[in-house]
């Protein structure tokens, strides 16, 4: 499958992910927009890599071209899961706080 | 010699520190003697720098270096000739008398007061001494700004009284008009030629391209227009008779005024080869002499006759240096430094005698109670109406008949001129001593002659009125008779006019016979039936002064006083500071302004965040061309 | 040696004066400094030639301790040192809060303007130039009038955006050196082209034209001596100001003088507009602070033009004039606070018949008024007159133009005179009192500078006449 695809597809779901940051104020759809945003890229990171992969085993090349995409698909995955336990425990201490998730009333920085 | 040259200058200048620092503790006899006696003891050591220079030349006494700055050196030098002894001898005779005059008539003045007079008027000869001393120019203008000075001084002495102040004022504002153009004159001369001393200047002349010649002769005629009160910076003199009347006899009438006279003849090489520059001396003086004389007609105040008379006769000075009659001008100093000196101290004697009293229409009948001071003043008159033998005819004389020879109607106006003279002066003298007395009974009663420190100057200067003339008898009656002229032909070099001597006795005996005819007419005038009422038609335009003064309020003060107000009010505050501040207020706008993007909505933070990482992929997309475009503007 | 010690007695006395609790011995102390460094300073002048001092400072910068005092920094730390004896004397019985804060102040802004008179290096002049701003930003921000914060406030943004354009250029001029060098020798040597001089020029000119001040900069001045104590505005007026002068004579036209030439007549135009400009504002005036101020501006565009006119006679007659106005504005600043310590007013309308009063102060004050609109025989007139030239020889109808201020300045000054000194007492000055005799001896001692100075120039010509070829040389 050309790689051309996957490009189209990761920029689809980028762009849905930061239209939804934009445009919710549901704390946990915002979260779940950025995780999508974070995956868009992981699966572009993927295809690259193994896109890569392919050309070097047409050319006869070491086999380990193309792992270091992967290796960062990994390690966007531990700083997402990282990021979502500290963003869940944020949001819920903001629910216990003022009984609700929206974002736009977290506008105390104003001023 | 160049010791006793020192000398001339500092008795005066220590008078004046003695006075001056002293005035606390000095008794008034003490500084009247103080005070007169530095200024004979200038005038013996003027007379033995006479003598020595009539039998052994000009002098140059150079004391130390003053300015040494780029390519030039101006040395701090008096130069003692033929030219600046005559003035030395009528700046501290006179000076003398008058200092003498002033111990009686400034004696009811407290003594730190007094003590006061004595030291400015000491340090006016001071200044009047450096003016004709000096070897230079600058040295000129040190002595000229240092004159203007004490006229400043002397006639606001009476500091209290505002108007006075106010004439004190114009008169040195006007004065520094003049010396801007005094200065700018030195400031060519030092460009072109590079040096202000009078010889090199006077034996390098020819360096001088004709438009220098003309622009350097005409700017030091606007400096002498403010020092000799000329068209158009006349109208301080007739306000500075604020000052104590001895200090007009001194400075408004014999020395200081006719220092624009003295610095045109000391020129006379220059004037001499600019035909421009004389012909507007000439026209100023003429029209000067004219146009005073007409106001002086109507007034009333016994000193603004003889001020404006003072206008009118520098005037006829200006006249004769513009016809190139350089000697007939400086013998007009002269003999109206005598003749001026003496009305204006007859004035005081009758001002004192009147209890300052100086409206004539309230005097009358003086000849009587005042006999002395009626006699010499008498002869004042005389003199200045130009009636032979009195010196007054000789000097005029010598003016008007270089002006026929120049052009024959300089003539006429003078000679019309000087039949207005011998009218308003004879007005004046017939409303005060001739007729009634129209004053209080208060002021009958204590009218007296003054003490004789004030006559013996009056004699003297009468004398002086009455045969100073002989120094300078035309060719026409006697062979070499113009003891002047040759004194002076060192230093003054005449421009030859011819005229027939018959056409001379012509012309002489109609300005004398001219004269005569306006003398009778103002006696018979005047001395039964002075003119009491307000004047009317062309009368008040005189008496008001051709309202000039007004004119020049409007014309000139109101529009600059509203200019500066504008710059204040207007400029200043809202214009520059306007701008200053508008920038002060732009940034505190823009900034509360911006501070309102700020506004705690994570989403309006993302979408800046998104739409500045579009702005920086459009940026680099096709191979960075806006990149480069931008980078290319530097 | 001495040059580091005119700058070092001040530094470090004014840091030990913040710690003098006691009114009397700050003020004796702060004195003593002052007398101490005029001392100095005089050694300086007695000593001939150069004199040089030089450390090693920040050498990875390539810059260096370097002060060097030849006439010009001599005289003008000459006038530094008089000025600072002379305010503290005359003004030695004003009160201010926090006394030995305000001398220790005064003390560090005369270290910092000996400084900024005696660097022969780039960085070290700028760090000066600064250092000499900020203790008069206290002094004026503590102990000024009413509206102290915003003026000194504006103060401050206006010279500071001077130092700004400054740095900028200095930094720029740094990189255009080959060794990488601040000092004064290397921005001599500089070949700067036409294009970059042109633009390079203003940012230094327009620092020095801010601290001069030049018509149209010159709005914060007249504000700040107004709301300064008038022991700051002395030093503001007679020594600051000369900062800017000085600075246009020792870096600026040696360093671009293709961009001096090129800028010439539209400096000198700019000011001479400021000197007429000036000269009409202050007949307005009815303060007299504002009258001096304005007077003052009108003078430094005077020698701004002198300047800009380059030549010898003109930079000679500057060199004297900055020593001359600084005295005669000291003597006027004088002056002005004994009236309003006295009377608490500086109104006109509020003032006359001072001389019925107190005929000494009168008599000085007429000596003043007469130096400061340059009678001849007053040391202003030498300086004027040299000015006056140098303008003429430029251009003539500038000299003309320029001219009429001096009838101008007539105006103004007399009628200063007239209005607080002549005609009658008014309410506020029936029960006036002669000054104090401290004032009048420190006025003595002016006048007779003034007129020594007036009769016989030629020693401060002489002065400054090696600096004068080392500028004429440079360019």
């Amino acid at each position: 499958m050309p790689i051309q695809y996957y490009i189209i597809l990761s920029l689809a779901l980028f762009c849905i992910g930061i239209v939804g940051v934009l445009t919710r104020r549901n704390a946990i759809i915002i979260f779940m927009c950025i995780e999508l945003m974070l995956n868009a890229v992981n699966l572009l990171l993927v295809a690259f890599s193994k896109m890569h992969y392919a050309a070097a085993a047409v050319a006869n090349k070491a086999a380990t071209e193309g792992t270091e995409g992967q290796l960062f698909v990994f390690f966007i995955m531990v700083v997402a899961a990282a990021e979502v336990s500290v963003g869940l425990a944020i949001i819920v201490m903001m629910y216990r706080n003022i009984h609700s998730v929206d974002v736009s009333f977290l506008n105390r920085l104003k001023n | 010699m160049n010791t006793l040259a020192y000398l001339v200058p500092l008795f005066p200048l220590l008078g004046f520190l003695v006075n001056g620092l002293g005035r606390k503790s000095l008794s008034k006899s003490a500084t009247g003697v103080i005070g007169s006696g530095v200024i004979l003891a200038s005038f013996v050591v003027s007379l033995l720098l006479f003598f020595d220079v009539k039998s052994h030349g000009a002098t140059i006494a150079t004391a130390f270096d003053f300015i040494n700055g780029g390519s030039f050196k101006i040395p701090f030098a008096f130069q003692i000739d033929q030219l600046s002894s005559l003035f030395l001898l009528i700046i501290t005779g006179i000076g003398f008398l008058i200092h003498l005059y002033s111990t009686a008539y400034m004696h009811e003045e407290e003594s730190h007061h007094f003590a006061r007079y004595f030291a400015y008027l000491n340090l006016f000869v001071f200044s009047m001494l450096l003016l004709v001393m000096g070897a230079n120019y600058v040295i000129m203008f040190i002595g000229w700004e240092g004159v203007g000075l004490c006229s400043y001084l002397l006639i606001g002495y009476w500091f209290k009284n505002a108007n006075y102040n106010y004439a004190a004022k114009k008169a040195f504002v006007m004065n520094r008009i003049g010396d801007l153009g005094f200065l700018l004159a030195v400031f060519w001369l030092l460009s072109k030629l590079g040096t202000v001393t009078y010889g090199d200047v006077f034996a390098n002349y020819s360096k001088l391209s004709s438009a220098d010649m003309t622009g350097i002769t005409i700017l030091l005629f606007v400096g002498a227009m403010g020092k000799s009160a000329q068209i158009p910076l006349y109208t301080w003199l007739p306000d500075a008779m604020a000052g104590p009347t001895p200090v007009s006899a001194l400075i408004h009438a014999a020395t200081m005024v006719t220092a624009g006279i003295y610095m045109i003849a000391r020129s006379n090489v220059l004037y001499s080869h600019s035909e421009v520059a004389q012909n507007l001396v000439a026209i100023i003086g003429l029209a000067t002499a004219l146009f005073s004389a007409t106001i002086a007609i109507k007034q009333n105040d016994i000193k603004k006759v003889l001020a404006y008379s003072t206008v009118s006769q520098l005037g006829y000075m200006f006249l004769g240096l513009g016809v190139g009659a350089y000697t007939g001008a400086v013998f007009h100093v002269m003999t109206h430094a005598f003749f001026k000196a003496l009305l204006f101290l007859g004035a005081g004697s009758v001002i004192h005698a009147m209890h300052h009293e100086q409206d004539i229409r309230k005097m009358g009948g003086l000849k009587k109670k005042l006999p002395i001071t009626h006699i010499t003043f008498l002869m004042g008159c005389i003199a200045i109406s130009g009636i032979p033998p009195f010196s007054g005819f000789f000097s005029k004389d010598e003016i008007l008949a270089a002006a026929f020879a120049h052009n024959p109607v300089y003539w006429g106006l003078g000679v019309a001129g000087a039949a207005m003279t011998a009218f308003y002066m004879f007005r004046l003298y017939a409303t005060t001593f001739l007729g009634t007395f129209r004053g209080t009974h208060e002021q009958e009663h204590h009218l007296h002659e003054s003490p004789s420190a004030m006559t013996i100057p009056l004699i003297i200067l009468a004398i002086l009125s009455v045969i100073g003339g002989f120094v300078g008898i035309p060719e026409l009656f006697v062979h070499d008779g113009h003891l002047l002229k040759s004194f002076l032909s060192p230093v003054i070099t005449e421009q030859e006019h011819h005229i027939e001597h018959s056409t001379e006795y012509v012309l002489m005996g109609i300005s004398v016979a001219v004269a005569a005819i306006a003398i009778l007419f103002a006696i018979s005038k005047y001395s039964k039936n002075p003119e009491l009422g307000e004047p009317a038609g062309l009368g008040k335009i005189l008496a008001d002064k051709w309202y000039i003064d007004e004119l020049y309020d409007a014309v000139i003060v109101k529009p600059l006083d509203a200019l500066a107000t504008f710059f204040k009010n207007i400029i200043e505050k809202s214009g520059i500071d306007g701008i200053v501040n508008g920038v002060g207020k732009l940034v505190t706008y823009s900034s509360r302004q911006l501070r309102l993007l700020q506004n705690g909505q994570v989403g309006g933070y993302i979408l800046f965040m998104v739409l500045a990482m579009i702005v920086v992929v459009l940026i680099w997309v096709n191979d960075g061309y806006l990149y480069k475009m931008f980078t290319s503007l530097f | 040696m001495i040059p580091l010690l005119l700058i070092l007695i001040p530094l470090l006395g004014g840091l030990i004066n913040f710690f003098l609790k006691e009114e009397k011995t700050a003020k004796g102390w702060a004195l003593l400094i002052s007398l101490a460094t005029l001392a100095a300073s005089l050694a300086g002048i007695a000593q001939s030639g150069t004199l040089s001092f030089d450390a090693a400072w920040l050498p990875t910068l390539g810059s260096s301790f370097a002060l060097s005092a030849d006439g010009m920094a001599k005289m003008l730390t000459l006038l530094t040192a008089v000025s600072f004896p002379v305010i503290f004397i005359a003004t030695n019985k004003n009160n201010y809060k926090n006394t030995s804060a305000f001398y220790a102040l005064m003390l560090l802004s005369q270290a910092g303007l000996m400084g900024v008179f005696l660097s022969a290096d780039c960085l070290l002049f700028y760090f000066f130039w600064e250092l000499a701003l900020i203790p008069v930003y206290f002094l004026c921000s503590i102990w000024g009038g009413e509206r102290r914060i915003a003026v000194t406030f504006k103060f401050f943004i206006y010279t500071f955006i001077g130092s700004l354009l400054m740095l900028g250029g200095i930094l720029y001029l740094y990189f255009l050196t080959p060794d990488h060098s601040f000092a004064l020798k290397s921005f001599y040597h500089l070949h700067i082209s036409a294009k970059e001089q042109n633009f390079v020029f203003w940012l230094f000119f327009i620092a020095f034209a801010i601290k001069m001040p030049v018509f149209p900069f010159h709005t914060w001045q007249p504000d700040a001596y107004e709301q300064s104590p008038t022991a700051v505005t002395m030093v503001l007026s007679a020594v600051m100001v000369k900062m800017g002068i000085y600075a246009v004579v020792r870096w600026l036209i040696p360093i671009f003088p293709e961009a001096t030439a090129h800028f010439d007549n539209l400096v000198m135009v700019l000011a001479i507009i400021g000197m007429i400009y000036a000269s009409l504002i202050a007949i307005r005036q009815d303060d007299l602070k504002r009258l001096i101020a304005y007077s003052s501006i009108a003078h430094i565009g005077l020698m701004c033009a002198a300047i800009f006119a380059q030549n010898k006679v003109g930079l000679e007659g500057v060199m004297i004039q900055m020593f001359n106005h600084g005295v005669n504005v000291l003597g006027l600043w004088i002056v002005a606070d004994a009236i309003e310590q006295q009377l608490g007013t500086r109104k006109f309308s509020e003032l006359g018949g001072l001389a019925q009063k107190a005929p000494g102060l009168a008599i000085l004050l007429v000596i003043l008024a007469f130096a400061n609109i340059a009678l001849p025989l007053t040391n202003a007139f030498v300086g004027e007159f040299l000015m006056f030239n140098a303008v003429f020889q430029h251009n003539i109808w500038m000299a003309v133009f320029a001219g009429t201020s001096i009838i101008l300045a007539a105006v103004y000054t007399l009628n200063m005179v007239q209005k607080v000194f002549y005609g009658n007492t008014v309410p506020s000055t029936e029960h006036a009192i002669e000054a104090g005799s401290n004032t009048r001896a420190m006025l003595i001692v002016l006048v007779i500078v003034i007129i020594v100075l007036g009769v016989y120039p030629k020693p401060m010509i002489d002065l400054t006449n090696d600096t004068v070829s080392t500028i004429l040389a440079a360019r």
